[in-house]
């Protein structure tokens, strides 16, 4: 990323849910610049906000949740103002859009695939019936659909899984969004077809200029995409960094923790590296850093303090103490080591 | 593993069909393997491929149309005596796929946790029962005092473990773990493939371990079978497999399998498994064991062609 700018800057968001009388904060205080042309992954156990962050920059927030304090900018303007439907219109589908975890969330399962990628352009573009249907056609081939023409009369489900989750994308892509935020998009599917999938992003992403971000919890596939990843933790956002950084010069011991638990690293007949306890209750104010009573690493100061970001290089920062000139200085795990020094398995394929 | 490999089932020739006339769909096309007493046998293959379908025959949830199923040295498909059907019940337990779905949200972690034992054992006192129960839960590492605390107040990690419980407390010797993990956030995966491992070790059992992600599979599996579209394509030894997989199908799973490296996966080539690479109009493939251990699906010119290949490793 040389000459980088942010599309989207969304900066000090604190976002409180209401919930039986009783005030969730999840996400709490994140400040994240997306740069124009990127695919910024975000990573982080089930609950620790990725989803919440980032439908709230589409105004799909939940009823029962809003925004306590914060800004997030796009094109001059503060989205986080944004109180009505109508306001957020011009946004959602032709600025910003999602394709989710599960296709059949989205597709109607009544109505042809054409049908519902044709209604996506009906609603935000301005092109008459036969261009529409050409564009249609030609969104279809982009996805990989093979015999277009025919697949544009069918059923959602007449389609497998993976072949969805490709129309999902191409009504995402229709109008031609600036920013496409995916939710877990391939979690559901075969590691063969998530392959695929994430092939037809990143092609997707040059053919049109996209800026992505991509929510998962599968560090492989954060490693496939990635130009930027974002490591989530208790609605804050406590390391981020290149992919490279991420992977090979991790600083905070959650960053530590999620890539040693992963089996690409275990050790057949040793114990897997694991993360004890649970993560905090959102309901309850947290003091100091949110990660320390699971951290093996904690210092004194982090159970009172909450740690600020400490920057590692222009492009990486960490909220950890561990960082401070007075720490002791801790080294990462060693098995991390080997994440730097992995090879393809199956020597033989593809020679 | 076992030094002296005993084996605890023989799987030959399995066929599972669904429905009847016109639309008979046949799930599992003749499969055959062997399951060595202590070893952890890895089942891999895509969705829809046959996996549970296989587990749930050889636990008798699903009548099998061929083939035999031998436990013990026993045959326990088709009809079989109520004694051996007990007998069955008692050495071989199943761990499910979903741990939301598949516990009961109404009833209570002990009823849960003994209801398979009190099928079995009708004439346990409550206080063997709630011994037994107690014993179950902290064998998973979960507390006594959740017996009587409901699934839904417990997070995902924590209700697989209750499964595990349920499936322990009958003391199998053979437990079919069917995606134990694939439901399971990532922080909790390494928890519960840790407590599998240790409760193998302490207690020598055997385990079937379905799976589609490899590189679970690769930690935690003895040997691995590869399976596509209900029949087994190839099987190997874990290091085996991954150092030279012959069959085609395997290479592409092999080489789709996401790696944590940046350099690696964005210069990966995911092979795409073509079938007609396959001329089976004449010669027609057959089960064979290609070199000690590794068995392949192939006819006679793919055979040769692998053997081949095997000598310039
Ligand atoms: N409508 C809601 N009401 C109350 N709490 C909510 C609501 N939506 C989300 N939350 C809470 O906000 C927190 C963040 O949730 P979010 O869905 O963003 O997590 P996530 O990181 O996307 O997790 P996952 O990986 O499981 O999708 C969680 O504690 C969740 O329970
Ligand atoms: N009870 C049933 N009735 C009819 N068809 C079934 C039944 N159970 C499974 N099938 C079919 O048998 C095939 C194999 O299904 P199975 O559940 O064994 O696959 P799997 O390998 O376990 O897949 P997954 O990874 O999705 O769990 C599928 O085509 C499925 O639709
Ligand atoms: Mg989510
Ligand atoms: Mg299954």
């Amino acid at each position: 990323m040389e000459n980088k700018k942010a599309v989207l800057s969304i900066q000090d968001m604190n976002i409180k849910f209401s919930l039986r009388g009783q005030i969730l904060h999840a996400i709490r205080g994140v400040s994240l610049d997306i740069y124009e042309g990127e695919c910024l992954a975000i990573v982080g156990e089930s609950g620790s906000g990725k989803s919440v962050l980032t439908k709230t920059c589409m105004g799909l927030l939940d009823k029962n949740g809003f925004i306590e304090s914060g800004h997030i900018m796009y094109e001059g303007k503060d989205l986080a103002t944004y109180k009505t439907d109508k306001e957020w219109e011009k946004i959602c589908g032709s600025e910003i859009a999602m394709v989710m975890q599960d296709p059949m969330t989205c597709l109607n399962p009544l109505k042809t695939i054409g049908w519902q990628i044709e209604e996506s352009l009906r609603y935000h573009s301005n092109l008459n019936k036969e261009e529409r249907k050409k564009r249609v056609i030609e969104i279809l081939t982009d996805v990989g659909i093979t015999e277009p023409e025919r697949r544009y009369k069918q059923y959602p489900h007449e389609f497998s899984g993976g072949m969805r989750q490709r129309v999902a994308i191409a009504i995402a892509v229709a109008c031609n969004p600036k920013i496409l935020i995916c939710d877990e998009p391939t979690t559901a599917l075969d590691v063969t077809i998530q392959a695929q999938i994430l092939e037809l992003i990143r092609n997707m992403q040059k053919k049109y200029n996209l800026t992505t971000v991509y929510i998962t919890h599968d560090l492989g596939v954060v490693a496939n995409v990635a130009d930027r990843v974002a490591v989530m933790y208790a609605g804050d956002i406590i390391e981020v960094g290149t992919s490279r950084e991420i992977f090979y010069e991790p600083k905070h011991p959650y960053t530590w923790a999620l890539l040693a638990s992963l089996p690409q690293l275990g050790i057949k007949g040793e114990e897997l590296s694991s993360i004890h306890g649970t993560p905090p209750n959102l309901f309850l104010p947290v003091k100091g850093d949110a990660f320390a009573p699971r951290n093996p690493y904690a210092l004194a100061v982090d159970f009172e303090y909450r740690p600020p970001y400490f920057e590692v290089s222009p492009t990486h920062k960490a909220k950890t103490w561990l960082l401070d000139p007075r720490a002791p200085k801790i080294e990462p795990p060693k098995v991390l080591e080997m994440i730097k020094n992995m090879e393809r398995v199956g020597g033989v394929l593809g020679g | 593993m076992a030094d002296k490999k005993e084996i605890l089932l023989e799987v030959k020739d399995l066929h599972v069909s669904f429905g009847r006339g016109k639309s008979l769909f046949e799930a599992v096309k003749g499969v055959n393997f062997n399951i060595y007493k202590g070893e952890t046998f890895g089942l891999v293959g895509e969705s829809g491929s046959g996996k549970t379908t296989i587990g749930r025959a050889i636990i008798r949830m699903y009548p099998t149309s061929g083939g035999e199923v031998i436990f013990n040295g026993q045959k326990i498909n088709g009809k079989i005596s109520k004694e051996l059907d007990k007998d069955v019940i008692h050495n071989i337990q199943m761990i499910f796929q979903d741990p939301m779905a598949s516990l009961n949200d109404r009833a209570k972690v002990s009823d849960i946790v003994k209801e398979g034992l009190i099928n079995v054992q009708k004439g346990l006192s409550e206080k063997e029962q709630q011994e037994r129960v107690d014993k179950a839960l902290l064998d998973v590492g979960l507390l006594p005092e959740f017996a009587s605390r409901f699934p839904h107040e417990f997070s995902g990690g924590q209700r697989q473990r209750i499964g595990i419980a349920r499936a322990l407390i009958m003391e199998p010797s053979f437990i079919i773990a069917d995606e134990p993990i694939s439901a399971l956030d990532v922080s909790i995966r390494a928890q519960v493939l840790n407590l599998l491992s240790k409760l193998q070790q302490e207690r020598n059992l055997t385990y079937l371990f379905i799976a589609h992600d490899l590189s679970v599979m690769r930690f935690i599996s003895d040997r691995i079978a590869v399976i596509e579209h209900g029949k087994i394509v190839e099987l190997a030894p874990t290091e085996k497999l991954f150092a030279h997989p012959l069959h085609p199908y395997t290479q592409a799973l092999l080489s789709a399998i996401p790696m944590p490296n940046p350099d690696l996966e964005q210069n990966k080539k995911v092979l795409v498994y073509d079938e007609s690479v396959h001329d089976y109009s004449s010669d027609k493939p057959e089960w064979i064991e290609i070199e000690e251990e590794h068995f392949i699906l192939a006819n006679k010119k793919e055979a040769s062609e692998y053997r081949e290949r095997l000598k310039t490793l």
